[in-house]
């Protein structure tokens, strides 16, 4: 039942708004509106049991494991959202003076040179609010850097073929052609394809690592040497940051820039979708183009720099500075871990997948790398399954959300096929990971003892499988009061 | 300390399990000169007692304001369910609705809220929402370049956010798309008709529309929307929520309502927070949506023709067109969006129409005492929302320090915006402003004014 049926007219909450209409109104007549906007009349104890009800339709870390790869599920600590939510941080207007926002500005300080210190950058820039985001800003300083040096014949970024669908977006959407070089059968980047590739079109390439094939790029410094001799610069999309926290710097693997997902790596909440974070940080030689704002710390004081003292920045992504209230957790996030946390991460989100990797194998799950370490991620792929029994990894992932697990995720890197790529993260425990296994376990009976029951699935969820199909072709996107 | 469950002897078995001697060699394929286990500026962990005490003094070392401080985000009474609800576990740390079955909670809420967006802006259609208003804008004149085809141009009044206009220049410069600023009438703080017929003779994919504009003054947005109309440009409207429950809305713009509506939709239960998490609203004619950037959620059924919810038009988006996508967005502001949907019901229209008529009152009001005081006076002569700009006869950066002092935000310093704007303030006095909240800034300003 939608909201909007709940809905009873005159029907008000009395204490949450103006008592009464004001007398004093000056809008002309001709911009003033006349129809009542289709918003809910319900009461306070309405919205929130129906809130709460669709709350409970929800997967959530708080209530179920993850194991999604590439999105680095790990546990959201209480502490951070309770202490970014103090009355004082969330009622300061962006716009307030600096000197009434100290308090403020020292946590993005302190965030800013965490977080270069981690990835071995020069410099950080907080603004971006996604991933995308900073991938777009990213690449938009890589063209301002090769402007800047007259060198406009470069058209081209690079991106292997295992990459996250932004990067290619992003690559377009700032104005790049994109070439698209293979990956070999180890997973690693096929280095004669990289050499082929790269010229004086070349601005630069894209790269993921570990990639999400969940293997390390071995030769990255290799690949480095051969992008830089070619005039270009690297991009490191850090979304599999988790799985080298504390072990390698990008910044020592030859990146130029790199953007960070905080949401990921630094444990601020998905929230169904966002607010995300994802800071962008850089060498030394894209240091003058850096989105603004940027805090410095002069003389005690912390400011934020401007256009005016930083003419060379590709300007700002934001009204104001970017998600604050994501940024702020992720700060609670990285003093609560100190130093020695940080080094545990990559460890322990490591074990976690090696571990998963080797127990789904000796159940007989096909493993896509079977040669290689996972990274904190690894690939079962279920092409053999598929052939021999109809059941995809689709199917075998919506059998899971029956079994009280969230999917990992699924077709996706697109060139390992039926993949399911999962990622356990570091804050799951050994009997979490063993409770899944038994769910594989029980889901691979089942393929061979009544695999048209799997292909239905899911089966004890709030819906059946649902009709995207439908969805698309018989658009339905606002409700209609007239049915 | 992380948050790492593991005991000794668990480490000990899935050692075992996959056969290695120490996590050391899990790590055997990286090369041993990129190995680095040097941090020098991360600090040692803090316990939970510890990490809250340093927030506490920051937070007070910051401290509450009276503030008339405006300029795209804007203090309004947040009723206490909004954020109880939204902070459920169920809702703050759930992933991306792509698993619909798993997803149904928040798939049904995002449709309620593309439902309500829809309806206030008076669009056909809604998406799940964009990062914040001035990338929504930078996205909305993206889409008017593609539905347009033949022009590449954007028009933009210079009573357009000036942050907003820098945001939209960062983002489509990178696609040689140009925009070129319309100035305003310095009597009126408004886009004219004179203004605009200068670029008569030439194309423009679209024209963008404030309502309230950056002054808080009204525009003549019928008169702009059919311009951009007469001249095959797409209108896009870039307006403030709280003042659509008063204000005519985008869909109705002129003979044919605006084709796209975007803006800030933190006035909607976010908390100002230093300026984010807020997000972004975008809704458009149902000819466009296939233009349309970002998550859209559709109403289907699922196999045993239950209603139900999911993610829709998929083929526009990068993790299935990868280069060919509309956009490189792979992201909304879900659980912002979560907070203005559960704010929006508890307001109702009736709610959400007092909120913005005791805004634009007492705007009106604080307006009206501050003129009186010798040395103040508005600076446009046109109708305005909950906004105001007024010129002060005495340097306006002084006059703020000395508001400050007492313990008030005085507004924006317009100058920092429009070097030509010398002396001018930005003032805003939404629903949260008592009688005595206005009186106060009227006795520290006068007394700023005559010290």
């Amino acid at each position: 039942m939608l909201i909007f049926e709940h809905s009873r007219k005159n029907r008000r909450n009395y204490s949450q708004a103006p008592a009464a209409r004001p007398a004093r109104n000056n809008i002309p007549d001709n911009l003033k509106r006349r129809s009542i906007p289709l918003l809910p009349e319900v009461s306070e104890m309405d919205t929130v049991r129906h809130y709460t009800r669709l709350s409970q339709k929800n997967f959530s870390i708080d209530t179920e494991f993850y194991p999604l790869g590439s999105c680095t599920m790990k546990y959201n600590p209480r502490a951070c959202n309770a202490l970014a939510m103090l009355p004082q941080f969330l009622s300061r207007h962006p716009l307030a003076p600096e000197d009434t926002g100290q308090g403020f500005l020292a946590c993005m300080y302190e965030l800013q040179e965490i977080l270069k210190d981690v990835t071995g950058m020069a410099a950080v820039s907080l603004t971006s609010m996604a991933g995308a985001q900073g991938e777009l800003i990213g690449i938009t300083m890589i063209r301002a850097y090769h402007e800047a040096r007259g060198d406009t014949g470069r058209t081209e970024v690079i991106i292997p073929d295992a990459a996250h669908g932004t990067n290619p977006a992003t690559a377009v959407m700032s104005g790049y052609k994109v070439i698209e070089i293979p990956t070999n059968r180890d997973g690693d980047v096929d280095m004669d394809a990289l050499k082929a590739a790269v010229g004086p079109r070349t601005a630069g390439l894209m790269l993921t690592n570990p990639s999400t094939l969940g293997v390390f790029e071995k030769k990255v410094a290799e690949m480095s040497r051969i992008v830089h001799e070619a005039g270009g610069l690297l991009y490191y999309d850090g979304a599999n940051l988790n799985a080298v926290l504390g072990k390698v710097k990008p910044g020592d693997m030859g990146f130029d820039v790199i953007h960070m997902n905080l949401h990921k790596t630094f444990s601020t909440p998905h929230g169904g979708g966002g607010p995300g974070a994802a800071p962008v940080g850089v060498a030394d030689c894209l240091l003058p183009y850096l989105p603004i704002p940027i805090v410095a710390h002069e003389q005690g004081v912390y400011r934020w720099l401007t256009e005016k003292d930083r003419p060379q920045s590709i300007g700002r992504l934001s009204a104001h500075m970017g998600n604050a209230g994501v940024l702020l957790r992720a700060y609670i996030y990285v003093r609560l871990l100190g130093a020695e946390g940080m080094f545990r991460i990559a460890e322990y989100a490591t074990l976690n997948a090696n571990y998963l990797m080797a127990e789904l194998r000796k159940l007989g799950f096909e493993i896509a790398y079977p040669d290689r370490r996972a990274s904190h991620e690894f690939i079962v792929t279920m092409k053999e399954i598929k052939d021999r029994t109809g059941v995809t990894a689709m199917h075998l992932a919506k059998r899971l959300l029956d079994k009280g697990f969230h999917a990992p995720t699924v077709y996706f890197p697109l060139l390992v096929p039926e993949c399911l790529l999962i990622e356990p993260a570091e804050t799951e425990s050994k009997e979490t990971l063993d409770r899944f296994v038994v769910a594989m376990k029980e889901i691979l009976d089942e393929i061979d003892t009544q695999p048209e029951m799997v292909k239905a699935a899911p089966h004890n969820m709030p819906l059946r499988k649902i009709d995207d199909v439908k969805a698309a072709r018989e658009l339905d996107l606002v409700w209609n009061p007239a049915g | 300390m992380p948050f790492i469950p593991h005991t000794e002897e668990d480490v000990a078995e899935m050692l075992a399990s996959i056969g290695a001697a120490s996590i050391d060699e899990l790590f055997d394929e990286i090369p041993t000169e990129l190995k680095n286990g040097q941090l020098t500026q991360v600090p040692v962990g803090m316990s939970e007692m510890e990490i809250s005490r340093l927030m506490y003094e920051r937070a007070q070392q910051d401290g509450f304001y009276l503030s008339f401080i405006g300029a795209g985000a804007y203090e309004h009474h947040i009723p206490a369910a909004v954020w109880q609800i939204t902070t459920r576990g169920e809702f703050y740390s759930s992933y991306t609705p792509y698993q619909a079955e798993a997803s149904q909670g928040t798939l049904q809420l995002l449709y309620e809220y593309q439902t309500m967006m829809a309806s206030l802006t008076g669009m056909d259609v809604s998406n799940a929402s964009l990062y914040d208003g001035a990338s929504a804008l930078a996205e909305a004149a993206l889409m008017a370049v593609r539905q347009h085809k033949s022009s590449r141009r954007i028009l933009i009044p210079q009573t357009v956010h000036p942050v907003y206009r820098r945001v939209v220049r960062t983002i489509v410069r990178n696609q040689a798309i140009e925009v070129v600023e319309v100035p305003y009438d310095p009597a009126t703080g408004q886009v004219t008709i004179d203004q605009l017929d200068q670029f008569a003779q030439e194309e423009f994919a679209a024209l963008i529309i404030p309502q309230p504009n950056f002054f808080g003054v009204l525009e003549q947005v019928d008169m702009l929307a059919d311009w951009a109309h007469d001249k095959q440009s797409l209108a896009i409207a870039v307006v403030n929520p709280t003042a659509l429950a008063m204000l005519k809305p985008p869909g109705e713009w002129g003979r044919q309502g605006a084709d796209i509506a975007v803006g800030e939709g933190q006035p909607l239960g976010i908390p100002l927070s230093s300026g984010g998490p807020y997000f972004g609203f975008m809704a458009c004619k149902q000819e466009l949506v296939r233009q349309m950037p970002g998550r859209i959620i559709g109403r289907t059924t699922d196999l045993e023709g239950k209603e139900g919810f999911a993610l829709t038009l998929q083929a526009r988006e990068q993790h299935i067109r990868r280069s060919k996508a509309t956009s490189n967005i792979c992201t909304n502001q879900g659980l912002m969006v979560t907070a203005a949907t559960i704010y929006m019901s508890l307001l109702g229209p009736e709610g959400l129409y007092r909120v913005a008529a005791q805004s634009h009152a007492n705007t009106l009001a604080l307006v009206e005492r501050l003129e009186k005081l010798p040395g103040v006076k508005k600076a446009f002569h046109s109708p305005f929302f909950h906004e105001a700009v007024l010129q002060l006869s005495v340097p306006a950066d002084q006059v703020l320090d000395k508001l400050r002092a007492q313990g008030v935000l005085g507004g924006v310093l317009l100058e920092n915006y429009y070097p030509d704007l010398k002396n001018m303030l930005l003032i805003c006095a939404t629903e949260t402003k008592t009688a005595e909240d206005l009186d106060k800034y009227t006795e520290v300003l006068q007394q700023a004014l005559t010290a």
